[in-house]
C-alpha cells in the first residue's frame, strides 16, 4: 500500500517534471477542423485545395506563395531563366527530410517523374515534354520545349518527395484518386515542411507536430508546436465546436451561423471574397446521356438546352437565400483578382420564359428527366445550391435527379477517367492566379495523355479554344497575352461550355486569441498563426 | 336487416365491454388515440389538404425560403408554419412527412410480426432443436441495439444493390432493415404462449384425431396467441417510427426530396443556430407527439388486455 502510494507520488513528480520544459518553451497546440478530411497524405494523389493546402505544411515545394500569394523561394533559394527554355534552379542547402535524410536534386528529379507518372492528379504541374536535368547535387535545369512564362506558376504546390523514402516504402507510384489502391505515402507522410506527421486516423484526427529541424525555424512567424486537426462534415457540430472553446479556428462557417460566432464572446469570423469559382457542368461528350429518358441522343450537345439551363438559373434568389448574400455572381469562370478576369462579359438574364422557348426550339417541349451529381460537404451551401437548381429546372420542365454525396464519394465518380455524370458541379480556384490554368484544365479537350482537360468532366471540346491555349502559353508579353485570353473566353462563353454560379466568400471562425492570415484561396497556412496567451 | 342488428349487437357489446369502460376513464388513452388517429387521418389524406406539394421541386420558390410562421412580423398566411431553406411549406411537409414516417413504421412492424410470429409457433411447437436455434438466433440479436441491426441490413442493402436500383428501392430498404431488426420480441412472446396453449386439451384433442401440424399451428395454435401480438405490435410501431427517423437523421433513410420526419429534423437541424428555429422544431414536435401517443395507447392496451391487472 505505502510503497504504491510513494510510486505514484514518483509518477506524478516525473510528470511534473517532464512536463516543465514544453511549458517553458511556450508550446500551443492549434486545434481545427474543416468540413472534410484530406483525401490523402500522398501530394500528387488529388487536385483539390484543401488537400493540398493542409499537406502544404508538412511537404515543400521548390517554391511557395506567402499569405498575399506572391512567389516566394523555398527549397529553390533562387532560379534564374538561363534561355527562354531553360530555367535553373539552386537548390537550398542543409535542408532535411523529415526522417533525417538530406535533400538533394535526386530528390526534384524523382517527384518530376512521380509527379508526371499514371495514376498522379497533377500531371499538370509539369508537362510531360520537359526535361528536368541534375547540374549537381544542389542546382537542377527544367528545359521545356518551348518558352513557359508561367512554368513556376503553380509550384507551390509540385510537393518534393524523398527519393530514398519512397524507394525504401515501395511508394514510388501515385496513388490514384479514383482507384481504391493505397500506397505506404497514402497514411505516412515524409516532408521537409514546417510540420511533421505524427498520427492519421482518416475522418477522424491528424496530428502534426513542429518540425525542429526546419529550414525556415530561423524567421518563422508560428508559435504552434502541435496541430490537431479533425474533419467535421456537420455544420452545426463544427459551429458548436468552436464556440464551446473545442476549436481554435474552424471552416467554413455557414453563412447563416455567421451571426451566431460573431455575437459569441471570444469568437469571430473573418470574411474575405475567394478566388474560386463555382459552376455547373454537362455532360458534351457522350452521344447518349448516362442519367437521363433520352435515348439514341445528348440534350446537352445541343447549345440551346446549354442556354436554357444557364436562363433557368434565378442566381439573385441562391445569392439571397442560398449564400445569405455572401456570394459574388459571375459570368465568367474566373474571379476577380485572377489574371484574365474582364468586366465586359455579363451574365445571361435569368428567363424562365425563353428558357422553356429555348428548350421547345431545341425539341423537348415538355423537358426532360437528366441525374445531378453534387458534393454535400465541399463548397459554402453546395447541397443546398443543387436542391435549389433542381427546383428551378423543374420550373422550365427539367426534371434533376439530385445525388449529393460527400466529398470523397463524389469526386471518385465524376473525375477522370469515369466521367461517370451527366450534369454536375464543381468548384475551381486555378492555383497560378492565371486564366491559362482554367482554359488548359477546364476547357480544353480533353487528352489523357498529358492531362490536358482532365477536370473537364464534361468533355467539351473546341479546337479553336485549345489552339488559343497553345499560344497563350508560349506568349511572354502581357497585352498579347490577355488580348488572346479574352478571345478564348469570346469563344468559350459563347458556346455556353459551362455555367457559371458565383465565387463564395471565405467564412473562417477563430478565436480572438489566434491570429492568422486569410488567404484568398482558402489555403489556410499554419505558418502564420500566431496564438496569444 | 338481421346483418344490422347483428352488427348493431356487437357495437352494444363492445361498448358495454371492460375495455371499452378502462378506455373511457382514461383521459390520457382516450387524448392519445384522438392525436393518433388525427395524425393517421392527416398523413392518409395528406395529398388533398395540404396546402402544396413539398415534393415537387416545381412548386417550391427558392425566394420564399426562410419565411417565419403566420404569427411573426415578416410571416405570410400562406405558409402557415412558415418555410424551409428551399421555401417548403413546413405544414406540408410535415403532413406529408408523418405520411412516409407512419407507413413506413406501419410497414416495418407487420413484417416484424410475420417473422417473429411465425418463427415463435414454430420454435413453441416442434420444440428441440429447431426451438434452440430459432431462440438463439433472437437472443443474438437481442444483445445488439435494434438501430445497429437496422443499420447492418441498410448497410448490406446499399452494397448488394446497385445505386439506381437503390435509389427506388429506399423505401423497400428502410422497411426491410427496421422490420427485420425487430422480430425477436414478437418470437419470444409467442413462443411462450405457444408452449402453454401446446398442453392444452383442445390442442391434445386435435393432436389425438391425427389433424397434420401445420394445420394446428395455423388454426389451432395462431389464433389463440395473438393477443400479446397486438399490445407489442403497438409499441414497436412507435419503436420503428423512431427507427426509421434515426436512419433518416443519420442520412441513410429517405432522401431529402422525399423527406420523412427524421430528414427534416436532420435539414432543420443545420439552422439551429441562426434563428430559424422552426424548421427544426415543428418536424421534431410532431415526431415526439405522434411516438407518445402510440406508445401510451400500447400502454394502455397492454394493461387492459391483462387479465392479472383486471
Amino acid at each position: 500500500m505505502r510503497l504504491t502510494k510513494l510510486f505514484m507520488a514518483g509518477a506524478a513528480a516525473l510528470t511534473l517534471f517532464a512536463a516543465q520544459p514544453a511549458v517553458t518553451v511556450n508550446a500551443e497546440t492549434l486545434r481545427f477542423a474543416f468540413q472534410g478530411d484530406a483525401n490523402s497524405m500522398d501530394p500528387y494523389n488529388l487536385n483539390e485545395t484543401f488537400t493540398l493546402g493542409f499537406l502544404g505544411n508538412i511537404y515543400e515545394g521548390l517554391i511557395r506563395r506567402n499569405a498575399n500569394l506572391e512567389i516566394e523561394p523555398a527549397l529553390a533559394e533562387s532560379w534564374e531563366i538561363v534561355e527562354p527554355t531553360r530555367w535553373r534552379f539552386h537548390l537550398r542547402k542543409g535542408v532535411k527530410f523529415h526522417d533525417g535524410t538530406p535533400f538533394t536534386a535526386d530528390d526534384v528529379l524523382f517527384s518530376a517523374d512521380r509527379v508526371r507518372a499514371d495514376g498522379s492528379d497533377l500531371k499538370t504541374r509539369l508537362s510531360a515534354d520537359t526535361k528536368v536535368v541534375k547540374v549537381d547535387d544542389y542546382t537542377v535545369d527544367f528545359i521545356t520545349p518551348k518558352p513557359n512564362p508561367i512554368l513556376i506558376a503553380e509550384w507551390e504546390t509540385f510537393y518534393i518527395m524523398s527519393k530514398k523514402w519512397a524507394e525504401k516504402y515501395g511508394a514510388v507510384k501515385p496513388q490514384q484518386a479514383t482507384g481504391n489502391e493505397e500506397n505506404y505515402a497514402t497514411r505516412h507522410a515524409n516532408g521537409t515542411g514546417p510540420f511533421k506527421l505524427v498520427s492519421r486516423e482518416i475522418d477522424v484526427k491528424t496530428v502534426l507536430e513542429a518540425n525542429p529541424d526546419w529550414w525556415g525555424n530561423a524567421t518563422k512567424k508560428t508559435n504552434v508546436t502541435r496541430v490537431e486537426f479533425q474533419p467535421i462534415s456537420q455544420d452545426a457540430t463544427r459551429v458548436a465546436a468552436l464556440l464551446s472553446g473545442e476549436l481554435d479556428m474552424a471552416y467554413p462557417i455557414p453563412v447563416q451561423d455567421q451571426k451566431r460566432v460573431n455575437a459569441n464572446p471570444g469568437t469571430k469570423v473573418i470574411v474575405g471574397p475567394e478566388l474560386r469559382t463555382i459552376f455547373l457542368g454537362m455532360d458534351e461528350y457522350r452521344d447518349e446521356l448516362l442519367y437521363s429518358n433520352v435515348k439514341g441522343k445528348n440534350p446537352f450537345k445541343d447549345k440551346r438546352v446549354r442556354q436554357a439551363f444557364y436562363q433557368a438559373i434565378n442566381i439573385e434568389a441562391i445569392k439571397k437565400k442560398v449564400m445569405r448574400g455572401l456570394s459574388n455572381p459571375s459570368a465568367m469562370m474566373v474571379a476577380p483578382g485572377i489574371n484574365g478576369w474582364s468586366d465586359k462579359y455579363k451574365r445571361l438574364p435569368y428567363d424562365p420564359k425563353k428558357a422553356k422557348a429555348l428548350l421547345a426550339e431545341a425539341g423537348y417541349p415538355n423537358g426532360f428527366e437528366v441525374g445531378m451529381d453534387c458534393p454535400n460537404d465541399r463548397y459554402v451551401n453546395d447541397e443546398a445550391i443543387c436542391q435549389a437548381v433542381v427546383s428551378m429546372l423543374a420550373k422550365v420542365g427539367v426534371k434533376v435527379n439530385l445525388l449529393a454525396q460527400p466529398k470523397a464519394k463524389y469526386f471518385k465518380k465524376v473525375l477522370a477517367p469515369n466521367f461517370d455524370t451527366s450534369f454536375y458541379l464543381i468548384g475551381w480556384t486555378p492555383s497560378s492566379l492565371d486564366a491559362l490554368n482554367v482554359l488548359y484544365n477546364l476547357l480544353n479537350c480533353y487528352d489523357p495523355k498529358t492531362g490536358r482537360g482532365k477536370f473537364n468532366l464534361g468533355r467539351y471540346c473546341n479546337p479553336e479554344v485549345d489552339k488559343l491555349t497553345d499560344q497563350i502559353l508560349v506568349e511572354t508579353d502581357q497585352e498579347k497575352r490577355n488580348a488572346l485570353i479574352n478571345k478564348a473566353w469570346d469563344l468559350t462563353l459563347g458556346d455556353i461550355a459551362t455555367l457559371p454560379l458565383h465565387q463564395q466568400a471565405l467564412s473562417w471562425g477563430v478565436r480572438d486569441n489566434v491570429s492568422l492570415k486569410q488567404r484568398a484561396d482558402n489555403v489556410f497556412l499554419i505558418r502564420e498563426v500566431v496564438i496569444k496567451k | 336487416m338481421l346483418s344490422q342488428s347483428r352488427f348493431a349487437d356487437s357495437l352494444r357489446r363492445f361498448f358495454d365491454s371492460d375495455i371499452w369502460y378502462s378506455f373511457k376513464s382514461s383521459r390520457v388513452t382516450v387524448a392519445a388515440a384522438i392525436v393518433t388517429a388525427v395524425m393517421i387521418l392527416t398523413a392518409i389524406f395528406s395529398p388533398w389538404i395540404a396546402p402544396q406539394n413539398p415534393f415537387d421541386p416545381a412548386s417550391l420558390d427558392l425566394m420564399d425560403a426562410f419565411t417565419p410562421p403566420v404569427w411573426y412580423e415578416d410571416g405570410v398566411p400562406k405558409y402557415l408554419l412558415g418555410t424551409d431553406d428551399q421555401g417548403r411549406d413546413m405544414l406540408s411537409a410535415l403532413m406529408y412527412g408523418a405520411r412516409i414516417s407512419i407507413f413506413v413504421g406501419f410497414v416495418a412492424v407487420l413484417v416484424s410480426m410475420l417473422i417473429g410470429v411465425t418463427l415463435g409457433v414454430i420454435a413453441g411447437y416442434v420444440g428441440g432443436a429447431v426451438d434452440a436455434l430459432i431462440m438463439r438466433i433472437a437472443d443474438i440479436q437481442f444483445t445488439f441495439p435494434a438501430i445497429l441491426v437496422a443499420l447492418l441490413v441498410d448497410g448490406i442493402m446499399r452494397g448488394i444493390l446497385p445505386k439506381e436500383v437503390h435509389d427506388d428501392l429506399v423505401l423497400v430498404v428502410i422497411i426491410l432493415a427496421l422490420g427485420v431488426s425487430g422480430w425477436p420480441q414478437f418470437a419470444r412472446t409467442v413462443r411462450g404462449s405457444t408452449l402453454v396453449e401446446k398442453n392444452k386439451e383442445y390442442v391434445l384433442a386435435a393432436r389425438v384425431i391425427g389433424l397434420k401440424r401445420s394445420t394446428i399451428m395455423l388454426s389451432h395454435v395462431l389464433p389463440n396467441v395473438l393477443g400479446p401480438v397486438l399490445v407489442i405490435g403497438t409499441i414497436n410501431l412507435a419503436i420503428a417510427i423512431l427507427g426509421e427517423a434515426t436512419l433518416s437523421f443519420l442520412g441513410v433513410g429517405v432522401p431529402p426530396t422525399e423527406p420523412s420526419l427524421g430528414t427534416l429534423i436532420r435539414i432543420g437541424n443545420d439552422f439551429l443556430f441562426s434563428g430559424e428555429w422552426w424548421i427544426v422544431i415543428f418536424p421534431g414536435l410532431t415526431l415526439a407527439l405522434l411516438v407518445l401517443s402510440v406508445n401510451l395507447l400500447g400502454d394502455w392496451l397492454r394493461d387492459a388486455l391483462n387479465p392479472k391487472l383486471r
